[in-house]
């Protein structure tokens, strides 16, 4: 056969433009999402597992044939723990991508640079972590449990438990000062005496000072909300001045790092923790939802907590918003999931606040026992009292505040 | 009274702390004035060392005294003969290398153990005074600072070799003309600054969260502490770690751990601003 000039250009014309045909093709079968998290990087210990939470969640809404028709395509971004990332990423998912939703952030800082992007964009966003509340926008939908929740059952537990005298310690920054402001009002509403609140600079290492002080006042059980791997030390001093067996220790966020496995058991046996997800809920569906998400983690065990189960939640309750919508707009699946959607996981069903975007949560007391959890109690249907008391979206649906909580 | 008495065991364990975290570089710096910023790498290599080989079946006390400080002085030889030798007297250059080396340091941590917080307890349990208990373990903190400070003390004032150290410090030509090698003892004198970081690093990891990124919240406060301390850098160090770690106990039982930090910060920047070449260079000038 011999290929003259024109029959040259004319099949490398067709080679180069394949691409593209089939790209087109491609996108009419389906629907893109964005899943944005740290998978890298000093933060990469909470959003690793969470990235591939949301991962499974898209393929498994695939392998059940999609929705409406159409297969669902995930772009994952890594932003490497590194806040500049998110604007860029969150912006290149929203314009060139065109996605229906995304997913994503884990710190509230991220979070607060992506969610005027996609409200700007009119992209819908869902936010999984358990953060301190009172977002307020009708283009973002929070997944996470809120001081509220996290407060108003494992205090009365503790006290009950323990004694009515709490004295707390957290971390020093936003979310320690509202946690622990909700510690307050929680304690005194019970008939409890609160002692008083110490916080720690997220560089602090010695504790040694604040548990002698603690010792002094002597309440019968003390609130630890600390974070990062620098509190850790808190425990550990706490056990070694002997203070394990005197005074109780609770927390609303204990494990939510996975503090259970870099403490050791004597370290961490008995605290008191609470939250709407641990991998220890003994049904069969749950069950079930480990063992396909240690698949879907591989190599990297870290166990299922609260916010990759809550990254897995969230495509799922979209995949329902949509389903009922029929539709893949943003307004119409707005408007869905304000209908009360309900959501049912493995930890429990979850179900829409139509006026503050927040949703209820079944809450679980446990006990950390030889690196996971003792589940003690459970209590359906927490609504998100907290941030619906300043946030009404059906009133005033152009909000876009965060507000503080527990003032 | 068993309060006064736990306030007293307070402070004196918090000026332990800082004496600790401080005199690897107090040697380094002090000594030979390179700045090593992997100063906190080289004692989250200690803690990792140690928590590694505890892990492993290794006795505790062995772990601490022995393996951590030999690993770390390891460390700290390849380090000198790779960096270090090629920079003497070159402050920003050495700056700037070290901190490449800190970088470089936590990314391979990383990669090895990754970007968890691993961690033992403490031994010994706790001991009662009165109404209050205290950590067993801190006591030994309290002894092994004052043996570390004394044994420094001793060794470059009543050996032959530590003569040697502090002629060479002085004045590398004059003891290079006297027929000692200067590079050697520079070489040995860092190695020695690294064995001890490194034992510093073991002795703290079963009070914290042992992490790559754990030798940041430590190595501020040891240069604050270095720099103060002036010319005399062993008593110095003992002198000004007295002095902070009194003023931040203090202010931290009184108000806040935030507040106990400023305090020691705001007595820092007094300190350097009456006397700028550090605490010893006005007072103590015989000292070592």
């Amino acid at each position: 056969m011999t290929v003259d000039r024109r029959t040259f250009v004319k099949g490398c014309a067709g080679v180069l433009a394949t691409p593209y045909l089939v790209k087109n093709a491609f996108a009419e079968e389906t629907i893109k999402v964005a899943s944005i998290h740290d998978a890298s990087g000093v933060l990469d210990i909470l959003g690793k597992p969470m990235a591939a939470m949301t991962q499974m969640a898209i393929d498994e809404i695939n392998a059940g044939g999609g929705l409406l028709g159409k297969k669902i395509e995930l772009k994952s971004y890594d932003t490497q723990s590194n806040n500049q990332l998110y604007g860029q990423y969150a912006t290149e998912a929203a314009t060139r991508y065109k996605v229906a939703a995304v997913f994503g952030a884990v710190t509230s800082a991220s979070r607060e640079i992506v969610r005027p992007i996609l409200r700007r964009y009119k992209t819908l966003y869902f936010y999984s972590t358990q953060y301190e509340g009172g977002v307020c926008d009708r283009n973002i939908f929070c997944l996470g449990t809120t001081p509220g929740q996290k407060t108003e059952k494992i205090i009365p537990y503790a006290m009950n438990k323990f004694g009515k005298r709490v004295y707390t310690v957290a971390a020093d920054y936003n979310f320690g000062h509202i946690v622990s402001k909700w510690h307050e009002k929680v304690v005194t509403e019970n008939g409890g005496t609160f002692e008083g609140v110490e916080f720690f600079p997220l560089e602090q290492t010695d504790f040694g000072p604040t548990l002698k002080k603690i010792q002094s006042i002597q309440p019968d059980f003390v609130m630890a909300d600390l974070v990062g791997s620098n509190h850790i030390g808190f425990f550990r001093q706490w056990v070694s001045s002997g203070m394990a067996d005197r005074i109780g220790l609770a927390s609303t966020i204990f494990g939510t790092g996975n503090e259970q496995l870099f403490t050791n058991p004597r370290e961490h046996n008995g605290i008191l923790t609470s939250a709407c997800y641990f991998p220890e809920i003994d049904t069969p569906e749950n069950k079930d939802f480990i063992a396909r998400a240690a698949k879907a983690t591989g190599s990297d065990r870290s166990p299922i907590n609260e916010l990759p189960a809550m990254s897995y939640y969230a495509p799922q309750l979209w995949a329902e918003a949509v389903r009922s919508a029929g539709s893949f707009d943003r307004d119409a699946v707005t408007k869905a999931l304000e209908g009360n959607l309900t959501y049912k996981g493995p930890g429990g069903p979850i179900t829409v606040d139509a006026e503050s975007h927040h949703v209820t949560h079944d809450i679980y007391i446990a006990e950390a026992w030889d690196h996971g959890f003792k589940i003690l109690e459970r209590y359906e249907n927490l609504p998100p009292s907290d941030t619906a008391a300043v946030c009404d979206l059906a009133a005033n649906p152009s909000d876009t505040k965060q507000y503080v909580l527990g003032n | 009274m068993d309060y006064i008495c736990i306030l007293i065991i307070q402070v004196i364990s918090s000026i332990a702390m800082l004496v600790l975290l401080a005199i690897g570089l107090a040697i380094m710096f002090g000594m030979m004035k390179v700045i090593n910023f992997a100063h906190g790498e080289f004692i989250m290599v200690g803690a990792y060392t140690s928590v590694m080989s505890v892990n492993a079946g290794l006795n505790f006390w062995l772990a601490t005294f022995v393996v951590a400080p030999l690993a770390v002085a390891f460390v700290g030889f390849i380090v000198e003969r790779v960096i270090i030798r090629h920079l003497y007297g070159r402050i920003i250059e050495t700056m700037l290398a070290t901190w490449g080396l800190s970088l470089f340091m936590i990314g391979t941590v990383t990669i090895v153990f990754g970007n968890t917080v691993t961690g033992i307890s403490a031994p010994l349990g706790s001991i009662s005074i009165g109404r209050f208990s205290n950590s067993t373990y801190d006591l030994v903190l309290i002894v092994m600072a004052a043996a570390l400070l004394v044994a420094c003390a001793l060794f470059l004032r009543r050996t032959n070799l530590g003569l040697i150290a502090r002629a060479a410090m002085q004045n590398a030509d004059i003891t290079a003309v006297l027929g000692h090698e200067p590079k050697k003892i520079y070489c040995a004198t860092f190695v020695v600054g690294a064995a001890i970081s490194g034992l510093s690093g073991a002795l703290i990891a079963p009070l914290t969260g042992v992490s790559p990124g754990m030798g940041l919240a430590f190595v501020a406060k040891a240069f604050i502490t270095v720099i103060c301390a002036g010319p005399a850098v062993i008593f110095g160090t003992g002198l000004v770690a007295a002095v902070f770690g009194t003023v931040n106990t203090a202010v931290t039982f009184v108000a806040t751990p935030v507040f106990g930090e400023v305090a020691l910060l705001l007595s820092a920047i007094i300190l350097l601003r009456v006397m700028p070449k550090g605490l010893t260079a006005r007072i103590m000038r015989k000292a070592l």
